[in-house]
Parts: C-alpha cells; sequence; structure tokens
C-alpha cells in the first residue's frame, strides 16, 4: 500500500509541476463550456430582416410589429417591389425576406385565409430552417389571437410544446456532450501519454525491474486523473447551473455516480492505449483521431445519430460517449432516475470492464 | 564460490525473420559471488541487449541465465525484487528532485533511506547539498550518482551497471570506479558494461564483448598475458606518412594510431633491429621507438584482428 500511495504522489508531482498539463486539466473545461455556451451556440438572434409589404394594411402592419418586437428578429429594412430581393440577399446582411401579397387583410377577412412568403437564405440550412420557424410561430401566434376575437370556426389549431427545454436553448444539449468531450480527453489521452512518457523517457525500464506489479504502476498513473476528472465534473456541472442556467433535474447523485462510471471507462481505454503505444506522439494521435472525433460526431451530441446512415447508427453503439450523452442528457435534463437508465448504464460497465481486462492483459512486463 | 550470475549460450536476434540481426551469438560466461565483472566492447558490440536479458527486461532467442539462483525467464519477479539496475541512458524522473526519486524507489523496493543509508552514504554525501534540486537540472556526474544511488537503495544481491560512465568527465568517471571497489566490499556483485578500454583494469575479470560474441574472458592482467607478440610505441614528426610505410612493412602484422604514438605488433619477436632499419628514413624527423607492455585496447585490437 505504501507502494501504492509513493506512487500516487510521485504522479501527482508529474502534474502540478508541468504548467502545461495543468492548464489542460484544469483550464480546457472551464474553456470548453464557456466558448460552446457563448460563442458557439445554434440559437439564432437579432437576425436582420427584409419585408416586403405589398398590402400595407391593418393586419401586415400589426404582424409586422409583432415580428420586429420579437428578440430573434430585427428588421433591417422595407423592400417596395419584389426584383429587389435578391440584390439584397447577395449583400449577405439579410437572412430572410416576408413578403406580404396584395389584400392580405381583405384574404383574412373575407376567405378566412391569407399567404404569407418567407423566404430564407439557405446557405446556411440550419439558420434558415430555425429562422423559418421563429417566424411561423409568430404568425400563426398572431392568426390564433384574431381567430380567438372572432370566433371563426374551421379555424385548426396546432399547438407544439417544447418539453424538457421549452426555449429551446442550446446549452441544455451541449453540456452534457462538453462533459463527455472533457472526460474523454482528460482520462484517455492523459493517461495514455503519461505512462508512455515513462515508457519513452526510460524510468519504465527501472519500474520493471522492481519488485512493483504492473497492475500497481497503471492503477496509480489513474489514481491522479481521476481526482481531477472530479473536480472538472463538478466545475462543468457549476458553471452549467450558475454561469448557463441549465438545471440539474435529476438526481445529482445518480449524476455524479455515471459520471465516474464514464471516467473510469475513459480511464480504461487510456490504459489501454498506453499499452499498445510506444510514443507519447502516437498516443496522442490515437486519443485524438480515435476517440475525440468520434466523440464528436458520433456520440450524437452534434449530429442527431438518428439522421446517420446506418453503417453509422451501428458504429455509434462501440462509442462510450453515446451512453453517456444519453444517461446525462436522461438524468441532468429530463430527470429520470435509474429503473430508466439501467441499460445504458450497464453498457457502460462492460465497456469499462472490457478495456481494463485488455489493458492489464496487454501490459508489457518486459521492454520487447 | 558459487557463481552469481550464469549465462549459458545466449543467443539474441532483432529484426523480421527474413531480415534478421544477430546482437547476441551464444554467449557463456559465469560472474561469480561479489566479483566486479566488466564487460569491454564498442557501441553496437551487444551489451545493453545483454544487460536486458539478465534484468529480465527481454527474452533471449535462445540459452538459460539464472542471476542469483533464478532462471531469468521463469524466476523474473525473484530476481526483479533483489537485482539492482542502472540503465544506459539516465533513467531517473528529471521533474522530482534528488530526495524524492530516492525516497520513491526506496518506497517501491519495500524500503526506507534510512535502513540502507549505509550503503549510499558515501555517494550521497557528495550530492545531498543539492537534494532540493530537480534531477533534470544535475551536471552529468551527478545525475549518475543519484541514480546509483537509487538503483543501490534496496541492497541488491547483483547490481547491474550498463555504461554508467558514458558521457561522464574523466574526474566523475574516476571517482565512479572507486565507488564501485567500495562497493565490492558490501559484497555486492557487480556486472558493469563499458566501451572504455583503460577502464578494464579497475575490474576483477573482465569480457571483451565484439558483434555478439565474446573476444576473451579473464583477469585484465591475464588477458595482457595472452599478447604473447612484441608491440612498439613509434612516433616521429609526420605520423600519417609513417603509419602508411608501417602498414605495407612485411614485418608488421598490424599498425595504428595510439594517442601520441603509433602501436605496432610485430609478427615475430625480437625484430626491434629490423624496424629501425626500415624505419631509418624517418630519423632526421625525430623517430622514437620504445618497447612497450600491451594494455587491454591492444589486447582487444588483435583479438578482433584474429576474429575476422
Amino acid at each position: 500500500m505504501k507502494q501504492f500511495f509513493s506512487f500516487v504522489k510521485k504522479e501527482f508531482h508529474h502534474i502540478l509541476r508541468d504548467p502545461r498539463t495543468m492548464l489542460i486539466l484544469l483550464g480546457m473545461p472551464i474553456a470548453q463550456i464557456i466558448i460552446f455556451g457563448f460563442a458557439l451556440t445554434n440559437e439564432v438572434k437579432n437576425s436582420k430582416i427584409a419585408v416586403l409589404d405589398n398590402s400595407k394594411d391593418v393586419a401586415t402592419t400589426a404582424l409586422i410589429q409583432q415580428i420586429n418586437s420579437s428578440r430573434y428578429f430585427d428588421i433591417e429594412k422595407s423592400l417596395t417591389d419584389y426584383k429587389s430581393i435578391d440584390a439584397e440577399f447577395k449583400t449577405g446582411k439579410i437572412k430572410m425576406v416576408i413578403v406580404f401579397p396584395q389584400g392580405f387583410n381583405e384574404d383574412l377577412q373575407h376567405f378566412n385565409k391569407a399567404q404569407v412568403q418567407l423566404i430564407a437564405d439557405a446557405s446556411d440550412p440550419n439558420v434558415a430552417n430555425t429562422l423559418a420557424n421563429y417566424a411561423t410561430a409568430i404568425i400563426m401566434d398572431y392568426q390564433n389571437r384574431i381567430t380567438d376575437d372572432r370566433k371563426l370556426p374551421y379555424t385548426i389549431h396546432t399547438e407544439i410544446q417544447m418539453l424538457y427545454n421549452p426555449q429551446l436553448m442550446g446549452a441544455y444539449s451541449f453540456v452534457p456532450g462538453v462533459m463527455a468531450m472533457v472526460l474523454m480527453l482528460v482520462c484517455t489521452m492523459m493517461t495514455a501519454i503519461t505512462i508512455v512518457r515513462e515508457k519513452e523517457t526510460g524510468t519504465m525500464e527501472v519500474l520493471l525491474v522492481s519488485p512493483v506489479q504492473p497492475l500497481k504502476i497503471v492503477i496509480a498513473k489513474a489514481v491522479p486523473y481521476l481526482l481531477l476528472s472530479m473536480v472538472n465534473i463538478m466545475s462543468i456541472l457549476m458553471l452549467s447551473v450558475f454561469v448557463l442556467g441549465v438545471p440539474i433535474n435529476g438526481s445529482l447523485l445518480l449524476l455524479i455516480a455515471v459520471s465516474i462510471l464514464f471516467t473510469l471507462t475513459s480511464l480504461a481505454l487510456g490504459l489501454l492505449i498506453s499499452s499498445v503505444t510506444a510514443s507519447q506522439q502516437a498516443a496522442m494521435f490515437i486519443s485524438l483521431v480515435g476517440l475525440f472525433l468520434p466523440t464528436v460526431m458520433l456520440s450524437g451530441f452534434m449530429f442527431p445519430i438518428e439522421n446517420m446512415p446506418l453503417p453509422l447508427r451501428i458504429i455509434s453503439n462501440v462509442v462510450p460517449a453515446k451512453w453517456f450523452y444519453t444517461i446525462v442528457k436522461s438524468v441532468m435534463i429530463k430527470g429520470v432516475g435509474f429503473s430508466l437508465i439501467w441499460k445504458e448504464v450497464l453498457v457502460l460497465t462492460g465497456m469499462m470492464l472490457f478495456f481494463l481486462v485488455l489493458s492489464i492483459k496487454k501490459f508489457k512486463i518486459r521492454l520487447a | 564460490m558459487k557463481p552469481a550470475i550464469t549465462i549459458n549460450n545466449i543467443v539474441k536476434f532483432y529484426g523480421a525473420k527474413s531480415n534478421k540481426t544477430e546482437a547476441l551469438s551464444g554467449i557463456s560466461f559465469n560472474v561469480n559471488e561479489g566479483e566486479l565483472f566488466g564487460i569491454i566492447g564498442p557501441d553496437g558490440a551487444g551489451k545493453t541487449s545483454l544487460f536486458r536479458i539478465l534484468t529480465t527486461l527481454l527474452l533471449a532467442d535462445e540459452g538459460e541465465a539464472t542471476v542469483d539462483g533464478y532462471d531469468v525467464v521463469k524466476y523474473y519477479k525473484e530476481i526483479r525484487k533483489r537485482a539492482g539496475y542502472m540503465p544506459g541512458r539516465f533513467s531517473l524522473y528529471q521533474d522530482l528532485t534528488v530526495e524524492e526519486n530516492l525516497e520513491f524507489f526506496a518506497t517501491i523496493f519495500n524500503t526506507t533511506i534510512e535502513k540502507n543509508y549505509h550503503l549510499i552514504k558515501d555517494i550521497y554525501i557528495q550530492i545531498e547539498p543539492f537534494k532540493k534540486r530537480k534531477a533534470g537540472k544535475l551536471s552529468g556526474g551527478m545525475k549518475q550518482k543519484l541514480a546509483l544511488c537509487c538503483a543501490l537503495i534496496h541492497k541488491p544481491s547483483v547490481l547491474f551497471l550498463d555504461e554508467p560512465t558514458t558521457g561522464v568527465d574523466a574526474v566523475s568517471r574516476k571517482e565512479f570506479w572507486e565507488m564501485l571497489k567500495k562497493l565490492k566490499q558490501q559484497n555486492i556483485t557487480i556486472l558493469v558494461s563499458t566501451p572504455y578500454m583503460d577502464e578494464a583494469g579497475m575490474c576483477d575479470r573482465v569480457a571483451l564483448l565484439q558483434s555478439g560474441k565474446i573476444l576473451s574472458i579473464d583477469t585484465p592482467d591475464g588477458i595482457i598475458e595472452q599478447f604473447q607478440k612484441d608491440l612498439f610505441a613509434v612516433r616521429s614528426s609526420k605520423m600519417l606518412p609513417l603509419l602508411n610505410d608501417l602498414k605495407i612493412c612485411s614485418e608488421v602484422e598490424d599498425a595504428y594510431f595510439f594517442g601520441a604514438y603509433h602501436h605496432v605488433v610485430m609478427k615475430h619477436k625480437n625484430e626491434e633491429q629490423q624496424l629501425k632499419n626500415y624505419l631509418s628514413k624517418y630519423a632526421g624527423d625525430g623517430l622514437e621507438i620504445n618497447a612497450i607492455r600491451p594494455n587491454i585496447e591492444d589486447c582487444f585490437m588483435a583479438l578482433m584482428k584474429n576474429t575476422e
């Protein structure tokens, strides 16, 4: 046991004496949360749009006012003819044009039916889609209000309710994603690198010619990173609750428990990488390309897995982060209990044990 | 005396089967308990491979070896408890201080600095003023001393030192060998390798290793006695033409640079006069011809020529 603690102490010395390692370990999670929270948001605010109002009546004026007052849109320009729309889009300042036909109010009054055209700049399809949805929602809202006033028959009333995240905040989906990413980077890459570093500097040679069991060397390497990951989990959760306003709807204890499970899985993966690579560059490369990219791409955090072709959907199942992402979303945002996530937890536990056993089996007790 | 290390027909290959290079080709010798045994050979002779096989870090392709009575393959765990190993490259933690390194190695061998302080005292006392300094900031000589301390702290029964004096200045090298002599008195068997022939004289016995083969095993004096031919040290102010002339002389077996002189090995005994006559044209260039006693390097050169 004394051997073990002296190993852990040594490992802490390595980490604490290297400012770069410290910066990556503790600074990166905070930086990522802030970058994702404020810069890389997929919410659309204050988009500049133009209006071509061919009708200029009570209804269009009311609608335009309503659109302008929403926080999503800023009406930049009023256009006078249809031909100028194309030129407006080409300047790139305008994201969408709302076109009211002639006699909008009359159509609405007499036929109970009127048309609005939304032309969006779909060179960025996501933004275009979002803007069209926002605008439709505002128009629907207006329609509902006048419908209520008049009590006209035969109006179809569509009600959309956004569950768990009524404001459609991006933070709800990326906080679990960033957690998965940070833990993967810290645990997998850093542990893989520190073990391989001992091989590179030759200290592993001396450690091997000592009575210490290889298992002890490997576990002692992982302990400091487990502790640091817990600090990271806490700081990510605090930032998301207090700075980004993402609530923790489920049990905090359960959330921390599954995070530790995922940390252990990542550590086991790191150990596995370290026992099959011989240089720090190789370890870093495998961690980044082999793990970090799939974590970002295939965990469902950036791109929905449901939309992927079948082969990618199958591959996504071997990405540990996919399961962790699902669990964290369920626990943190939906507030479900263990009974609804046990399957995912089981999969992660299985992966963890698999990687751990494999890495211990692959651990070289000799140099070659 | 029972041998501390036995090596029996060890063969080691590197590389793929089609293109393999032989690092060790059937080496056998024993090292007695409490002996200071030197393996002398140039770079690439196979010294490090042999050390790694004995310290259980590599598996030999053929042959057996034992350390302290334990087989290096079957009982590798036993050997790892009782061997001290100092690799050729400085292999301590550069970001830990001198004291932390020593403490760490003491703990992983289940001992404490206090318990075996008497073993390292003479050496440690020299680096103690710098015990708060990081190991990476030490000079080459001090690094070697610290590495030796770390390899000794668990009172190993066999100590493996792979080129401990490479890259260390002449004064520190001399000090290092003095330390090894003192350690011998503690009844620790020491196997040490070096590319410096002049260090051979400090060992009890030496093995001369070249291209994976042992040229000779004997005491340093024994190896010198094997050298039966006449040897001369020759110099003049025109060294290069002198060497060329020596090389084509029919009475000369071998001639090579040796410091400020050329060493000349004669084919037959008592031919000093013939050599003097042959070199008479250099008489005006300060020619000097001295009969000398061979040293280990002369023996090594002769043995190497014989095996070619």
